[in-house]
């Protein structure tokens, strides 16, 4: 596996800025998810435990029409999203699958179902993070990124500069715990900041495991120290691929990718893009010398263009 | 056999609606060889969620950092007209774009967050500094300017001069940096681009600065303002082509809906006022004004296309996928043969 370039460039070590040097003695081992999909039932009690827990708001009651899945993305009132594909592709390689008989031409045809339940990948080089111009977001002492509600002007540069599309900006009104405002006419009526997972770090605190990890039936969602979870990932990659089953891939899991590896990262079925996901994430801040020496340049230039400017004249 | 029926690709795409995918389930891009799956034809990444205020703002910063320059070298040449002319519009703009920036944000009471710290991996927190700076020295300088018949105000000169040197050389950061902020993103259009648009934006700000002062200053001392304004439009108008052209397949939003339809304005209209001030700037007053103001609108017309195109470029998940497929398969073609 070839480095795609991010050494070297925002975080040079190769581990989340701030975890744990910044710590010291607080920090404690990286924590994160392992989400085998191939357990997944697709029940979405991850969904409903999590939205109890961090009493995240209703966001509308969509019918997509399109399969059971009627959340259809994650955003700041959806922290876990199960996704699910209806695929006309044998679950295993050799053809044990289950078949489905068009009527008319009566040929059978393989048949499965994919879940997943997608959350943030708290990234070892988060975007939201390296953009965010107040400290809003930042990284905990277990690794993982959260943005601090009280500090979040709702700047919303977080939201493009994620890779994964996972932070987003609640549209829904203040809620009437926030602190009342002193003049209306420096106010907006919704909220306006940006919410996302917070890998229940109030509940990590205090030793707990996340909401969604505690609800989920089938432990398609793991939770546990990152190292851990992800020697647990290869060995049940192995067993899959020893079952012959169709597709199955670690996505998340290369600690040299473009966003050094996920905190919360999957075990897949298929392509990433199918359920959603980028095929080959990298944040934006890896580009930066790039950016700035070119804007220092464009900068330089224009000095030099106006001055050309006053050539030939007053008139 | 496709796994799928394909969705209705002569759905109208909405403009300001989210979520909305326009990708049908499963498509073939035969052009580039590959077929892609995508979520039910959802984005992946999130479009922005800056509102007008973010583009009028580029233009307005545009307006305030390439002033400061002319400002300060019509100081140096003795174009004291000039000089005048420009320091006041810089000043004026510079006024404008924080509070459009204080309107964008979603907890606008809490503007002062962004000075809580000074982060090189945020342009916008970067932004945020050169603007405080910017902002103050010009308006410091352009205040002592007006007042400067006040005994007072008039002793204190080497402060004008010192807030005149801090305008000029933090001027061209201002105006190029909003390039360097919209390309920081993961939205393809605006990533893939990051070289050109710091560019595009310095040429966009030289133009609309030039113009303003050609508008506002008389013809026997507009001379500079003009040829900035051509001289800007020109690069501006030869940067978009440059950047469409390499962007190439990630570049097509620039060819539909709201980011070609500004896109197009902003050539015709650049082009058009560069040459009506080329050619009658310095015998008619009329023409100078005219042409000024079609190259501030075609210029802001520009900032809005390429606002409007990072909106399109996010909306399509093919946009995302195809890229880093390509990517990722010219990895391993290399790795494999190493």
């Amino acid at each position: 596996m070839t480095s795609t370039g991010v050494k070297g460039t925002a975080e040079p070590t190769g581990s989340p800025a701030a975890w744990p040097d910044t710590y010291g003695e607080e920090a404690r081992p990286r924590m994160g998810f392992f989400t085998d999909t191939s357990i997944c039932i697709g029940c979405k009690a991850c969904e409903v435990a999590c939205k109890e827990w961090n009493l995240i708001p209703e966001d509308g009651r969509v019918w997509t029409g399109e399969s059971y899945d009627n959340t259809s993305h994650l955003n700041a009132n959806t922290w876990r999203h199960v996704a699910f594909v209806e695929q006309r592709k044998p679950l295993h390689l050799d053809g044990d699958t289950v078949t489905l008989t068009e009527p008319g031409d009566g040929q059978p045809e393989p048949l499965r179902w994919l879940m997943e339940s997608d959350v943030c990948k708290h990234c070892t080089h988060a975007g939201c993070l390296d953009v965010c111009p107040t400290g809003a977001l930042f990284r905990t002492e277990f690794g993982t990124v959260v943005v601090q509600e009280d500090i979040c002007n709702g700047c919303r540069y977080c939201v493009p500069a994620c890779p994964f599309g996972v932070i987003d900006k609640r549209d829904l009104p203040r809620s009437p715990d926030d602190a009342p405002l002193l003049m209306d006419m420096l106010g907006k009526k919704e909220d306006g900041r940006v919410w996302k997972c917070t890998l229940c770090y109030d509940r990590l605190k205090g030793g707990h495991e996340p909401a969604c990890a505690k609800a989920c039936p089938t432990n398609s969602i793991q939770f546990g120290e990152l190292d851990e979870l992800r020697e647990r990932a290869d060995k049940r990659l192995e067993k899959l691929r020893t079952e012959r089953w169709n597709g199955a891939r670690l996505y998340g899991h290369d600690p040299d990718d473009g966003v050094g590896g996920f905190g919360a990262f999957f075990l897949l079925l298929d392509e990433p893009e199918v359920y959603g996901l980028p095929p080959d994430p990298v944040v934006p801040t890896a580009h930066l010398p790039q950016l700035w020496r070119s804007t220092a340049l464009a900068a330089a230039a224009m000095f030099v263009g106006v001055a050309a400017a006053f050539v030939g004249g007053r008139e | 056999m496709t796994d799928r029926t394909p969705i209705d690709e002569s759905q109208p795409v909405g403009d300001g609606g989210r979520p909305g995918g326009t990708t049908a389930w499963r498509r073939s891009i035969t052009e580039l060889g590959t077929q892609m799956d995508s979520y039910y034809g959802r984005p992946i990444v999130k479009e922005p969620v800056w509102q007008p205020e973010i583009p009028f703002y580029f233009w307005t910063g545009g307006i305030a950092g390439a002033s400061s320059v002319l400002h300060g070298i019509a100081r140096l040449s003795g174009n004291e007209q000039l000089a005048k002319r420009s320091l006041l519009i810089g000043a004026a703009a510079d006024v404008a774009s924080p509070l459009l920036l204080v309107s964008d944000l979603g907890r606008p009471e809490r503007f002062l967050h962004m000075l809580r710290m000074f982060k090189v991996t945020s342009p916008m927190s970067v932004g945020s500094w050169i603007l405080l700076v910017s902002g103050g020295a010009s308006n410091t300088a352009a205040a002592m300017e007006l007042l400067d018949p006040l005994p007072l105000v008039h002793a204190l000169r080497p402060v004008k001069w010192l807030a005149e040197l801090v305008s000029f050389l933090a001027g061209p950061p201002l105006a190029t940096y909003t390039g360097a902020l919209v390309a920081n993103t993961a939205i393809p259009v605006w990533s893939e681009a990051r070289v050109e648009l710091p560019w595009l934006f310095g040429a966009s700000a030289t133009a609309t600065a030039g113009a303003a002062a050609a508008i506002t200053t008389p013809a026997e001392n507009a001379g500079p303002a003009r040829r900035a304004a051509i001289g800007g439009s020109a690069a501006a108008l030869a940067l978009t082509f440059a950047m469409e052209k390499k962007l190439g397949f990630v570049g097509e939003v620039y060819k539909e809906g709201a980011a070609h339809r500004y896109g197009r304005m902003a050539k015709v209209a650049t082009a058009a006022g560069a040459g009506l001030l080329a050619l009658g700037g310095k015998r008619s007053r009329t023409a100078a004004a005219l042409g000024g103001a079609l190259v501030l609108g075609g210029e802001l017309a520009l900032r809005w296309s390429v606002f409007k195109a990072g909106f399109q470029s996010a909306r399509d998940p093919k946009y995302t996928v195809v890229p880093q497929k390509q990517r990722a398969a010219e990895r391993e073609r290399g790795g494999a043969s190493t």
